[in-house]
């Protein structure tokens, strides 16, 4: 345990706003239509664009013809690669800079008469109408010179190749001779699963508008990674980071899909340049699939052996992925097997195709939520040849250390978590025998499956104001998707100061503030956790030096680490003085402090820490789902998730956040596939009438419940919650579905003409 | 065209719609737009207190009409009470599906008030779970806050039962 960390412990007997259910500070503002989208700001003389794609996955553009285009009333200008203002090429990829890893792809989209995948975006029609710009850009005509392209992921599987392991993530490993065991093994059970790709289909649309002042840009986006973006345009644009702002104050949902930056936002601001005028451009839903990247479709193998009494000897997990030859992000599939039973002996390989698709990106737990559903399928299902019960199957497997290297987890309640749920659930009441329950024409089946997700820090940097009126305002560029931002750095900062809640207000959203986290890895809140109370702390330092300057203040002589912050100051027992008082003593109108954590520190730091701990948020899921004995038709009823994910910032936002990883894990496990024709790589349901979210119906009362003990490595010992949440929800459907039917679907998305 | 009680003149061509009008002509940018194609809710605006997707809709088929957005539930300083409770229940997230789910969920609550049935709809006629999830199953939340949206809805309709 640091000691850092020890010491917030203590000061936090004194809470009064974390752990509480707060409403959001932006619920007003996002219930009466008054909080502004990317796509919504509007600018002097602002023109629209909308993208031409290109319909061939690999080839060479022969002939553009955008004469009737341009005949169109109100189009300025068609940009294709013949006409178009050139782009500086990506950034390599280093793990020096993160922010190079920003890239979508490594297109110089308009750059050049390439096609890399079928619906790259081959040219950008620029008019006064949004209207006008659709239309014309139905009119662009485009040939092609077709190249072969490789575009069938289940057909190039045997081309695979071995996955590189990063620093950050290993690509594979060997504990033992887990193929031997495998064969000696008395119980085992060896399947295949595949799932498909995925769409974040966030409900807003990615959008851009973007706007040049000479050398100047701004530009209102939609984003997840304010720093990454503002990096991004200046290396592509050639101009000084200072010369950008990027404005992002809402964001309409992210998943990941608004993580890296994408075609539309570069072309938005080539577009305004090469026009000199203020543009718009507002992704339409087709687009959105087009040209921002989804999750890789898995084939993965499970095997496990398992002696009589259920004690696992051999665990076999591997996986096919894709990347595409544009870039793409190698996803950490077998990762949940580095993590979650201590087995005997260990197999773990992932390999990749690479494919002339757009670029695969993150979604949503990337690696864990499709790693978790073959994983946590093929648990279920050795437990059924072993006659046991999948909660007493896990719980003699649960490791004490983490089983691949013997390193300590900094905290693991998944043990309690089982207990917890099974009583809450009535677990016990389960008859074990497939098609065993019923509810007149429903068959009735039960799954559980454990959830698991990495938990990491990135660096923040915050600032906090304090003026002599006891305002509070704290500054970080951090991203609102829906995590509730805001709201939760203030109830931080209102407890480390001691101030009520309302008086303080957090800014967010904007690249003029202090360089924020992106709002991924589930990273994002406890990122700006560690800046606030930094931040906090420094504040609270210059105050008391300030009062310790005079003779009479009350806290002369103390130290910072014997003072409560309360009350609007700060005091050890009943002597003490407000932060106003100290104010006007010393004749200062505000106190600012704050702080950074530069990227090499970060990185030394975080790779410590990986050596030292193996930390991550987890989770047990118990669903109910109920299936139609004639048709197939799969209802989930009830659904309980408990989850060990440390302490606990606001208790509605975070049953918020689990809430909807388990609703996306419901899509996941029932509905959701996006459909690429084996043929040409064209998407072929590019719309959320043919790539089915859950709905309203869908969707059961989620009783969602967490253990509340705080990790003692995190900042507030919060472990992350954005993700956790979706891994091992499809698992625990199929395994339910399983338990109803008899039958063991493991090619995702469970649809009814499987269960017929 | 009346939008949110303001007398609104507008010149458009035949093949605006709606929701352009709103958001593009009016900077009225509480409806939504989310697919363009009547498939995710988040454009719900209330026409003469139907709801109908902004989206789907022509400009021009609603002169002289009654149109509420977002923006016209609450009164002055004090919120609708769907909206009050959409905070307290925590029925938002990202916040981008929230003015559809809401103009919908008015909409929804007077349509069964008036005795309209949905697929279903039982007997008693009791607005059930099951009957608000059904009726509000047009409104796309990606961000899963379902139970939330549910709950804030069951409440009011709750209110008004009293």
């Amino acid at each position: 345990m640091t000691t850092k960390y020890a010491e917030t412990e203590q000061r936090q007997a004194a809470v009064k706003h974390v752990g509480r259910p707060v409403d959001r500070v932006d619920g007003r503002a996002k219930t009466t239509g008054e909080a502004r989208y990317a796509a919504e700001h509007r600018h002097p003389g602002m023109a629209h664009a909308a993208l031409v794609h290109a319909t061939v996955a690999r080839g060479r553009i022969e002939s553009l013809d955008t004469e009737a285009a341009r005949a169109v009333p109100g189009v300025i200008e068609v940009l294709t690669h013949e006409n178009a203002p050139p782009m500086k090429p990506a950034p390599k990829r280093s793990l020096l800079n993160l922010s190079s890893l920003a890239s979508g792809t490594t297109v110089s989209y308009l750059g050049t008469d390439e096609v890399h995948w079928n619906g790259q975006p081959v040219a950008v029609v620029v008019a006064e109408t949004p209207e006008a710009a659709r239309h014309a850009a139905t009119l662009v005509r485009v040939t092609y010179r077709e190249l072969p392209a490789v575009v069938d992921f289940a057909a190039e599987e045997p081309n695979a190749v071995q996955q590189k392991g990063s620093m950050i993530q290993p690509a594979g490993g060997d504990k033992g001779d887990a193929a031997v065991a495998l064969a000696a093994a008395p119980v085992s059970v060896d399947l295949r699963f595949t799932t498909p790709p995925h769409h974040h289909n966030a409900i807003e649309p990615h959008a851009t508008v973007a706007v040049w002042d000479g050398d100047h840009l701004t530009v209102h986006e939609s984003t997840q990674h304010i720093a990454w973006l503002r990096r991004h345009l200046a290396l592509r644009f050639g101009i000084p980071e200072r010369a950008i702002r990027v404005l992002s104050p809402y964001v309409g949902g992210g998943f990941g899909g608004k993580y890296a930056v994408w075609a539309g936002t570069l072309l938005a601001v080539l577009a305004a340049r090469a026009t000199a005028r203020p543009v718009r451009l507002a992704l339409t839903r087709e687009a959105v699939h087009r040209t921002v990247g989804a999750r890789t479709p898995t084939v993965q193998r499970v095997a496990l052996g398992a002696d009589a009494g259920g004690d696992l000897t051999a665990l076999i997990h591997t996986s096919v992925a894709m990347t595409s030859r544009i870039g793409g992000m190698p996803e950490g599939v077998v990762s949940p097997s580095r993590h979650l039973y201590d087995a005997a002996t260990i197999h773990l390989r992932q390999r990749l195709v690479r494919l002339d698709l757009l670029a695969n990106t993150s979604m949503r737990a990337p690696g864990d939520s499709v790693g978790s559903f073959a994983l946590e399928s093929a648990m279920d299902e050795l437990a059924c040849e072993l006659g046991m019960d999948p909660v007493e199957l896990r719980m003699r497997n649960e490791p004490a250390r983490n089983p691949m290297d013997g390193k300590p987890f900094s905290h693991r309640m998944l043990r309690e978590a089982y207990e917890v749920g099974a009583e809450r659930f009535g677990w016990r009441e389960r008859d074990p025998g497939a098609g065993s329950m019923r509810d007149g024409r429903w068959l009735v089946g039960m799954g559980v499956a454990t959830a698991y997700h990495p938990s990491m820090v990135m660096p923040a940097a915050v600032t906090v104001r304090m003026d002599a009126g006891g305002e509070v305002v704290v500054r970080c560029a951090l991203q609102e998707i829906g995590v509730g931002a805001a709201t939760v750095q203030a109830q931080i900062a209102a407890d480390e100061l001691g101030v009520p809640l309302e008086a303080v207000r957090v800014e967010i959203g904007d690249s003029e503030l202090p360089e924020g986290p992106g709002a991924g890895g589930s990273a994002q809140t406890a990122s700006g956790a560690e800046g606030v109370l930094a931040a906090c702390r420094k504040l609270k330092e210059s105050a008391l030096a300030l009062a310790r300057r005079s003779p009479d203040s009350p806290l002369r002589g103390r130290r910072l680490d014997d003072l409560e912050a309360r009350d609007g100051g700060l005091h050890h027992g009943g002597d003490g003085e407000t932060y106003a008082a100290i104010l006007a003593r010393a004749g200062r109108d505000h106190l600012e402090a704050g702080g950074r954590t530069g990227m090499l520190k970060f990185l030394a730091r975080a790779l410590n820490d990986r050596r030292r701990w193996v930390k991550a948020a987890c989770g047990a899921h118990f669903c109910e789902v109920r299936v139609d004995q004639d048709t197939g038709e799969v209802r989930v009823s009830r659904w309980l998730g408990v989850f060990d994910i440390g302490r606990v910032i606001n208790a509605k936002t975070a049953a918020a956040q689990l809430r909807g990883g388990i609703v996306m894990g419901i899509g996941m496990a029932l509905s959701e596939a996006s459909q690429v024709d084996p043929r040409t790589g064209r998407i072929m349901n590019p719309s959320l009438a043919e790539y089915h979210v859950p709905v309203h119906a869908d969707v059961p009362p989620i009783d969602v419940q967490w253990l509340d003990v705080p990790d003692p490595t995190m900042p507030l010992g919060l472990l992350g919650i954005g993700e956790v949440g979706i891994t091992g929800v499809a698992a625990a459907v199929a395994n339910a579905v399983r338990h109803a039917t008899g039958k063991r679907v493991a090619d995702l998305p469970i649809t009814l003409d499987k269960l017929l | 065209m009346r939008v949110n009680g303001a007398v609104e003149s507008l010149d458009v061509q035949p093949w605006v719609s709606l929701l352009d009008a709103l958001r593009d002509r009016l900077g009225v940018t509480g409806p939504k737009k989310g697919c363009d194609q009547g498939a995710c809710g988040a454009c719900t605006v209330l026409a003469d207190g139907v709801r109908i997707n902004a989206c789907l809709a022509l400009a021009v088929q609603y002169d002289g009409r009654e149109i509420t957005t977002v923006e016209g539930l609450a009164s002055g300083e004090e919120l609708h009470p769907l909206q009050a409770a959409f905070i307290r229940h925590d029925g938002l997230q990202c916040g981008y599906c929230t003015p559809g789910q809401l103009c919908s969920a008015v909409a929804m609550l007077a349509e069964h008030r008036a005795g309209m049935p949905s697929a279903v709809t039982e007997r008693s006629g009791e607005l059930t779970e099951a009957e608000i999830r059904e009726r509000m199953s047009g409104n796309l939340c990606r961000c899963g806050a379902y139970n939330g949206i549910v709950d804030a809805i069951r409440d009011v309709a709750a209110q008004e039962a009293r």
